[in-house]
């Protein structure tokens, strides 16, 4: 079998999307470790060959490449877990999960901006970048809400789905830039079950604590 | 925030930028909550100024470049900016981490640094892992010659001395040699006789809020940059969460305020020091009254 590799950068939190999905799957995986921070790496020709975009996770096996952490872990889901429990294929499951994917691809990505402005002092309105994250966390905030009125743990379903796995990353890692998880009562139970995942990683920030 | 009256602040030197950071477009950042602006000018000189009130380029500040970054004062320094012998030795490898940015006051970042007990807990399986968690005595000093403060003979069990390397008992000396400046001596693993250098500079943006760099002078010569850069980062990060939520938010130097045990002798020390020099910015004493 070909070798999974994943270019990497220990302190993103879309490369943790990946990491933690990998860790669930059980799947072995080579680490390249990218000079994000300060050295801008992912920027340099070599990596916008990989990607275009210059941005991290980057993740190749034989003759593919692919990047962005919610295709690959689209990728990953359909490829390796052959149980269809993280993608299942039933349309209407499919094409929430595809929502919140993109969910997390647009208007959550400002967590993303707002966490890396915080530590790395990257450029951004922060007023903004600060309130559309917010935003994102109360819409997510009122889904779980919802979810656990009807006695379901997860995003999607009543089981643990790849969109479980692209959305904690940013709300774990939200008191890097300042947002506590006391105003969500019911993320912080979703994250308590995520938690709970075999094969479950933490990163720098999120403590391995509760 | 205006710009500090704390006259023992405005004295010291700080770190503002990398070296390789300083070139023709001019950058503005903020120090001791004045604005300032540096840039290398047309003949590669190098400046920092103060900027006035109309945004526009103000007094021009002192500078030095030392250890690979640029230093300026607000003040008139007193002494020069401290000596690092290993930083003149050439076989060493200099590791610039780059600039972590920390909602907290610089000072709870020194004393976070000089602390060894929080190593099992927060940096399990790199600086520390249970049940090792026991600090065993060291001596720690106000050094009045230099006016700086040392911490000697400290050990602690750690599972990764170095990136990539073996556990054991790490042997380390820390040293202050500014209210902004925190460094430890580590005796190298693979040349017993030589000790690694890691230094943290801090540049204090407002009472609660600095940037911060750690800078290693080591030996070491297997590692790659990225595994260096690596290890100190996610150590660096790992402590940045727990510094951020300790309240207050400024450093309390009333010895009653805090029940220290004698594993916080450095701390003890340390804040001792900060009391008699007359530091107030970034204390709870001095600072503004914040949580």
């Amino acid at each position: 079998m070909a070798k999974l590799t994943l270019y990497d950068y220990e302190l993103d939190d879309q490369c943790y999307k990946v990491r933690l999905f990998l860790g669930a799957l059980g799947c072995l995986y080579d680490k390249v470790a990218v000079d994000v921070h300060p050295g801008s790496e992912h920027r340099s020709a070599r990596y916008l060959r990989l990607n275009p975009l210059g941005a991290l996770p980057i993740l190749t096996e034989a003759d593919l490449t692919i990047y962005g952490a919610e295709a690959i872990l689209t990728y990953l889901a359909l490829k390796y877990d052959t149980a269809r429990v993280w993608l299942p294929e039933k349309p209407e499951t499919f094409g929430r999960i595809m929502q919140w994917l993109a969910f997390s691809g647009s208007i959550l990505s400002a967590a993303s901006i707002a966490r890396a402005h915080a530590l790395f002092e990257i450029e951004a309105d922060e007023t903004k970048v600060y309130r559309k994250a917010r935003l994102a966390f109360r819409l997510m905030e009122d889904h779980m809400t919802k979810q656990q009125f009807d006695d379901t743990f997860w995003f999607i379903g009543n089981t643990a789905t790849i969109v479980d796995i692209a959305l904690f990353p940013n709300i774990a890692l939200s008191r890097d830039f300042g947002v506590d998880h006391d105003e969500y009562p019911a993320l912080r139970r979703w994250m308590a079950h995520v938690r709970g995942i075999p094969g479950f990683i933490t990163m720098p920030g999120i403590p391995a604590y509760h | 925030m205006t710009k500090t009256t704390d006259i023992v602040a405005l004295d010291e030197w700080y770190a503002i930028a990398v070296m390789a950071d300083v070139g023709g477009n001019p950058i503005r950042t903020r120090l001791l909550g004045q604005d300032i602006i540096y840039g290398r000018g047309p003949n590669d000189r190098v400046s920092v100024h103060e900027v006035d009130a109309s945004g526009r380029p103000g007094a021009a500040l002192p500078t030095r470049e030392r250890y690979n970054c640029l230093w300026t004062s607000l003040g008139a320094p007193r002494h020069e900016i401290f000596r690092l012998a290993e930083a003149e030795e050439k076989d060493r490898r200099v590791v610039v981490c780059g600039w972590i940015k920390m909602r907290t006051s610089g000072l709870r970042l020194v004393e976070n640094f000089l602390d060894m007990a929080h190593f099992p807990y927060i940096h399990p399986n790199i600086l520390g892992a249970e049940p090792h968690t026991e600090v065993p005595q060291y001596a720690s000093e106000i050094r009045r010659d230099v006016d700086e403060v040392w911490a000697t003979n400290c050990q602690f069990y750690q599972p990764q001395i170095v990136a990539n390397g073996p556990g054991g008992m790490v042997q380390l000396t820390y040293r202050v040699p500014s209210p902004f400046v925190v460094m430890l001596y580590r005796v190298c693993p693979s040349s017993p006789d030589r000790l690694d250098v890691i230094m943290m500079f801090i540049q204090p943006i407002e009472e609660d809020l600095c940037r911060a760099l750690p800078v290693m002078y080591l030996i070491d010569d297997r590692s790659s940059q990225i595994d260096l850069l690596n290890f100190e980062q996610v150590i660096f990060l790992q402590d940045r969460i727990i510094v951020e939520n300790q309240r207050p938010l400024l450093l309390p130097l009333e010895p009653r305020s805090e029940t220290p045990t004698r594993a916080d002798l450095s701390s003890v020390v340390f804040r001792r020091w900060l009391k008699e020099k007359g530091l107030r910015f970034g204390t709870a004493e001095g600072g503004r009254d914040l949580v």
